[in-house]
C-alpha cells in the first residue's frame, strides 16, 4: 500500500538568530540580513511523511511550496532528505499574500496535483507564528484535519492514527484520509540531508534557475527528468484573481513597532524579603505582571 | 545550528589543493561512472563540489549533534548487555545520523556502494568529527577496515561485505594481545582449518580492542602451527552474526571514554581467510595500520582544534587584572604558538593524505590494468612519500594535539581542572593518541629511515626549488639554513655507525626534519594564501629554536655517553 504524500513547506527568515539589523526602519524584516531557511516544524512534517515512505512501499513524498524563486532552495533540501519529488509555486500574482491567500493558492495547486492521501504541514511558520495555513487549507479542501501532531502511529484500512501533543497531555486520534495534519516542534527532528541524494539532486534547477545559468551550463535535464523541479506560475494553476495576493488578503498591517528595550542598566537585588517585595511591587506597577 | 565545516575556513583552503586536480581524475577514472551512477560526478568542479557539500553535511551533524552529545557520551559509556555491547545514547545518536546521512562508505567504489571519495575528503570528515568527539571518530573510522577489506580481499568477500560497511554496520581491527602489543609479531590467537569443511575457526584472546563489537572483524591469528614470527601469521574477516565470540570486558579508560575498547575471547569462531596465508602481518596489517595512522594524525588535528578553540575562547573571556587574560604577553604567546602548531598539524596532514591518495588510486587501477612506465614511477614516488611521511605524521601531530591540550588547560587555570570545561575531556582524550597504533617511540623507528635514505631531504629540496613570491623569500633562507643544520647533525650521527647511536638520537633527527617540512609546507599555504603567514613566522621561530637545541645536543654527545643513560 503505497501512500501518496505532500508536505507544505515554506522557505522563511531565520529569526531565530536575531541581531540587532533584524528590522528595517519602516518596520519590516530586513530579510538580506537574515539566512533563508527551510521552516523548522516543516522539517518535522517532512521527517513524518518520510517515515511513513520508509514503513508502507512505494509511497512518494512531494513538497509544495510558495515563494519567490529562491525558495527552490526547498524543493531541494526536500530531495536531498528523501523526498521524491516538489512543486513550486511562484508568480507575482501570489506576493503579499497573508495566510488566507496563501492558503487558498496552495488548495488550487493541491487540486491540480489531485492524486494524494495526506498532507502534512509545519504546525506554523517562525516569521509569522500564526497557524493557520495548514488548517485553512483543509477547509479549502474540505478535508478532515488533525493539529499539534507529534507521530504518526499507523496507516491502516484508509484510515490514519495520530498522537497529538496537547498543553496538558497527548491524545490519539484516527481520521479517513485523505486529510491534513499539522506537526509540532516536539515531533523527531529531521534527518540529515543524505550524502548520495544531494549528489544525484545537487543539479536540480527550476526552469527559471535553468534559464539563469550561465552558457557553459552542462544541461543535464533531458536526460535525468528527475532534475527538473516544476514551476507553476499563476497560469499553471485554476485560481480566480480576486482571492489571490494583496487582493485576496484582508490582514492589513496597521502599523509596526520596533520594540526598543529601553533600560540598558543592570539592577542588583539581594535576597532580602524588602528587596524582593520592592520588585513585586515594581513589575506590578509597569503592568509587566498582574 | 553550528558547521563544524563551514566555520572554519582553513578546511575548503585544504581541500581546494592543486594536487587535487590528479587526484580527483584518477580516482573518477575520467569520470567514467557518470552515466552509470546518478551520484556520480560529471567533471573535477561538480566532484569538488560534490565534496565540499557532503563535508557540509558532516559539518553540520558534528556542529549540532555530536560535539553537544560528547560530554553526556564521555560520562556514560558503553557497556555490555547480554554479550553485546550497547553504546551510550549519544554514541547511538551520533551513528545513526551519520549513517543516515551516508557517510559510512565514504572511500569505497560506487559498485560497493560507497561514495568513492579521494582520501583528502575522507580525513577531513575525520578532522571535523574528532574535533567533536574525539572518541566517537574511532567507531565511525574503523570504516579503514573496509579499504583494506577493498585492497586485499577476494570479489566474492568484497561483494558481500563491503555494502554492509557502506550502509552503516561498523568494523573493528582485532590486532593487539595481552602479550602483543608493540611486538605484533608475537600473536597467539589460533587460526586452525578445519579438514572436514574447508573452513577456519579462531580460539584465543584480543585486548585493547576499539569497537571490538563490531559487526565485521578484521583478526590478526596465528595460521601457521609451529611458528613463533610474523611469518606464520594471516589475516581473516570474523562476522559477528556468528555469535562465537565472548566479551569479556571494556576497559575503563581515561579519555576517548564513549569508544568501547574489549576484551574479547574467540571460541571457535568461524572466519574467512583474506588475502593469502601468512602475509597478514607482514603485508595487510601493514596497510591497515597505515590507513590508521592517517586516522590518528585527522584525530590529532581535530583534537588541537578544539583544545585550540576552547582556549581562545576562555582567554578572550576570562578578566584578571582588570583585563582580558589574552592581552598578557604569557598568554598570547601559548596562543599563537598553539595556532601555529595546529596549522603545521592540519597542513602536513592533508599533505600526507595526499600522497596516500595518488598511490593507492593507482594501486586500484593496477587491478583493472597494467600501468604505463610513467604511472608506475609515479605510484612508486607517491609511494614512497606516503610510506614516510605517514609515521612523521602521526608522531608529530599526537604529540602536538597533547602540547596544545595542555597548554589550553593551562589558560584556562584551575576552571580547566574541573570538568565544566570541555579542556578536561579533550586533555583526557589526547592523551591516547601517542600511544595507539604505534607509540610515537615506534613512529621514530619507522621514520628514521626517512633520515637515514635522505628521503625528507629529497623532499625538502624540492620544496625548496618550488615557486615563492619574492616577499617570502626571507622564510625560505630560515629553512635554509635549518637544512643545513639538520644536514650536518644526521652527519655527526651516521658516520658514528652504530645503531644504538643512531636510536638514541633517532627521535631528535626526525623531529628536526619534522619542523623543516612543516616549515616548507606553511610557507607553502601562505604562497596561496596570505592568512597563514603569521603561523609561518610563529612556527619558523619555533622550529629554528627546537632545531638548534637538538643540533647541540647532538654536536656534544659521543657515543661514550650513551653510559650516562643505560640501565
Amino acid at each position: 500500500m503505497g501512500l501518496k504524500i505532500i508536505v507544505l513547506a515554506k522557505q522563511v527568515p531565520d529569526t531565530r538568530n536575531v541581531g540587532k539589523d533584524a528590522m528595517k526602519a519602516d518596520g519590516t524584516v530586513n530579510r538580506a540580513a537574515l539566512a533563508a531557511i527551510f521552516n523548522p516544524e516543516d522539517l518535522n512534517a517532512l521527517e513524518q511523511a518520510l517515515r511513513l515512505k520508509d514503513k508502507y512501499k512505494d509511497s512518494t513524498v512531494t513538497l509544495l511550496t510558495m515563494g519567490p524563486g529562491r525558495a527552490a532552495d526547498i524543493i531541494r533540501e526536500g530531495l536531498f532528505r528523501g523526498a521524491d519529488n516538489g512543486f513550486l509555486l511562484t508568480d507575482r500574482a501570489f506576493a503579499g499574500s497573508d495566510t488566507l491567500a496563501t492558503s487558498y493558492a496552495l488548495a488550487c495547486a493541491i487540486r491540480k496535483i489531485a492524486d494524494y492521501d495526506l498532507i502534512i504541514a509545519g504546525r506554523q511558520a517562525i516569521d509569522g507564528d500564526t497557524a493557520q495555513v495548514g488548517p485553512q487549507v483543509a477547509e479549502k479542501l474540505h478535508l478532515p484535519q488533525v493539529t499539534y501532531a507529534e507521530e504518526v502511529l499507523k496507516v491502516e484500512k484508509g484510515k490514519i492514527t495520530i498522537k497529538r501533543r496537547l498543553e496538558r497531555g497527548v491524545e490519539t486520534v484516527e481520521t479517513p484520509l485523505p486529510s491534513v495534519i499539522t506537526v509540532n516542534s516536539s515531533a523527531p527532528p529531521c534527518r540529515p540531508r543524505a550524502a548520495k541524494l544531494l549528489m544525484k539532486y545537487k543539479h536540480a534547477l527550476t526552469i527559471s534557475e535553468r534559464h539563469a545559468k550561465a552558457e557553459d551550463y552542462i544541461d543535464l535535464s533531458a536526460d535525468r527528468p528527475y532534475l527538473n523541479i516544476q514551476e507553476w506560475s499563476v497560469n499553471d494553476v485554476e485560481t480566480d484573481a480576486k482571492w489571490l495576493g494583496l487582493s485576496g488578503s484582508p490582514t492589513k498591517v496597521k502599523s509596526i513597532e520596533n520594540v526598543v528595550f529601553q533600560a540598558k542598566e543592570a539592577k542588583v537585588l539581594t535576597t532580602s524579603d524588602a528587596d524582593v517585595e520592592g520588585l513585586v511591587k515594581e513589575l506590578m506597577a509597569n503592568h509587566t505582571i498582574g | 545550528m553550528a558547521n563544524f565545516f563551514t566555520d572554519n575556513p582553513d578546511l575548503l583552503f585544504h581541500l581546494q589543493h592543486p594536487l587535487m586536480k590528479k587526484i580527483v581524475a584518477l580516482k573518477e577514472r575520467d569520470f567514467a561512472d557518470k552515466d552509470k551512477f546518478d551520484y556520480a560526478p560529471l567533471d573535477f568542479e561538480d566532484a569538488m563540489d560534490s565534496y565540499e557539500k557532503v563535508l557540509e553535511i558532516v559539518g553540520e551533524i558534528c556542529g549540532d549533534i555530536v560535539a553537544p552529545n560528547a560530554e553526556g557520551v564521555d560520562a556514560a559509556g558503553p557497556q555490555i548487555v547480554n554479550n553485546e555491547v550497547v553504546y551510550a545514547p549519544g554514541t547511538q545518536e551520533n551513528l545513526d545520523a551519520l549513517v543516515k546521512a551516508g557517510l559510512m562508505g565514504i572511500t569505497l567504489p560506487r559498485k560497493y556502494e560507497g561514495l568513492n571519495f579521494p582520501i583528502v575528503p575522507y580525513i577531513m570528515a575525520a578532522d571535523i568529527v574528532s574535533r567533536a568527539d574525539a572518541g566517537f571518530v574511532n567507531i565511525w573510522g574503523l570504516q579503514d577496515c573496509a579499504e583494506t577489506i577493498n585492497e586485499f580481499a577476494d570479489e566474492d568477500q568484497k561483494a558481500r561485505f563491503l555494502p554492509r560497511i557502506s550502509n552503516g554496520e561498523t568494523a573493528a581491527m582485532d590486532l593487539t594481545e595481552p602479550d602483543a602489543g608493540s611486538d605484533l609479531q608475537a600473536v597467539q590467537l589460533k587460526a586452525t582449518l578445519n579438514e572436514k569443511d574447508g573452513k577456519w575457526y579462531l580460539n584465543g584472546v584480543k585486548r585493547f580492542i576499539t569497537n571490538g563489537d563490531g559487526h565485521v572483524s578484521l583478526v590478526l591469528a596465528r595460521s601457521e602451527e609451529g611458528t613463533s614470527d610474523g611469518r606464520g601469521l594471516s589475516m581473516f574477516i570474523y562476522d559477528r552474526n556468528h555469535k562465537a565470540v565472548t566479551i569479556r570486558r571494556i576497559e575503563n579508560k581515561m579519555g576517548i571514554k564513549g569508544s568501547p575498547t574489549c576484551e574479547l575471547v574467540f571460541k571457535n569462531a568461524p572466519a574467512e581467510l583474506v588475502g593469502d596465508r601468512k602475509l597478514g602481518l607482514i603485508k595487510y596489517v601493514m596497510a591497515l595500520m597505515n590507513g590508521a595512522r592517517l586516522g590518528i594524525g585527522a584525530q590529532s588535528v581535530g583534537l588541537s582544534e578544539a583544545a585550540y578553540r576552547e582556549a581562545v575562547a576562555y582567554a578572550d573571556e576570562r578578566k584578571q587584572f582588570g583585563k582580558a587574560i589574552v592581552q598578557f604577553p604569557a598568554v598570547y604567546e601559548m596562543l599563537a604558538n598553539m595556532k601555529a602548531k595546529l596549522d603545521a598539524s592540519r597542513t602536513l596532514l592533508y599533505e600526507t593524505s595526499r600522497y596516500v591518495d595518488v598511490y593507492k588510486t593507482y594501486m586500484h587501477i593496477a587491478e583493472e590494468r597494467s600501468l604505463t612506465k610513467e604511472e608506475r614511477a609515479d605510484m612508486k614516488y607517491y609511494q614512497r612519500l606516503a610510506d614516510f611521511f605517514t609515521p612523521l605524521l602521526k608522531g608529530m601531530t599526537s604529540e602536538y594535539c597533547n602540547q596544545l591540550a595542555y597548554d589550553s588547560l593551562q589558560i584556562h587555570g584551575g576552571s580547566g581542572f574541573m570538568k565544566d570545561y570541555p579542556i578536561e575531556r579533550i586533555y583526557r582524550d589526547a592523551r591516547i593518541t601517542t600511544i595507539y597504533e604505534g607509540t610515537t617511540q615506534l613512529q621514530v623507528v619507522a621514520a628514521i629511515r626517512g633520515v637515514t635514505t635522505g628521503a625528507y631531504l629529497a623532499r625538502i629540496r624540492e620544496f625548496e626549488e618550488m615557486f615563492i613570491k619574492p616577499e617570502l623569500h626571507g622564510f625560505r633562507r630560515i629553512l635554509i639554513g635549518m637544512t643545513e643544520e639538520y644536514e650536518k647533525a644526521v652527519k655527526q650521527v651516521v658516520e658514528i655507525k652504530d645503531n644504538e647511536y643512531l636510536d638514541f638520537h633517532a627521535r631528535r633527527l626526525v623531529e628536526m626534519a619534522g619542523h623543516i617540512i612543516m616549515g616548507y609546507l606553511l610557507l607553502l599555504d601562505t604562497e596561496r594564501d596570505d592568512r597563514f603567514r603569521s603561523s609561518t613566522e610563529v612556527y619558523l621561530r619555533y622550529g629554528r629554536a627546537e632545531n638548534k637545541a637538538r643540533a647541540a645536543y647532538i654536536a656534544e654527545f659521543s657515543i661514550d655517553d650513551l653510559g650516562f643513560f643505560k640501565p
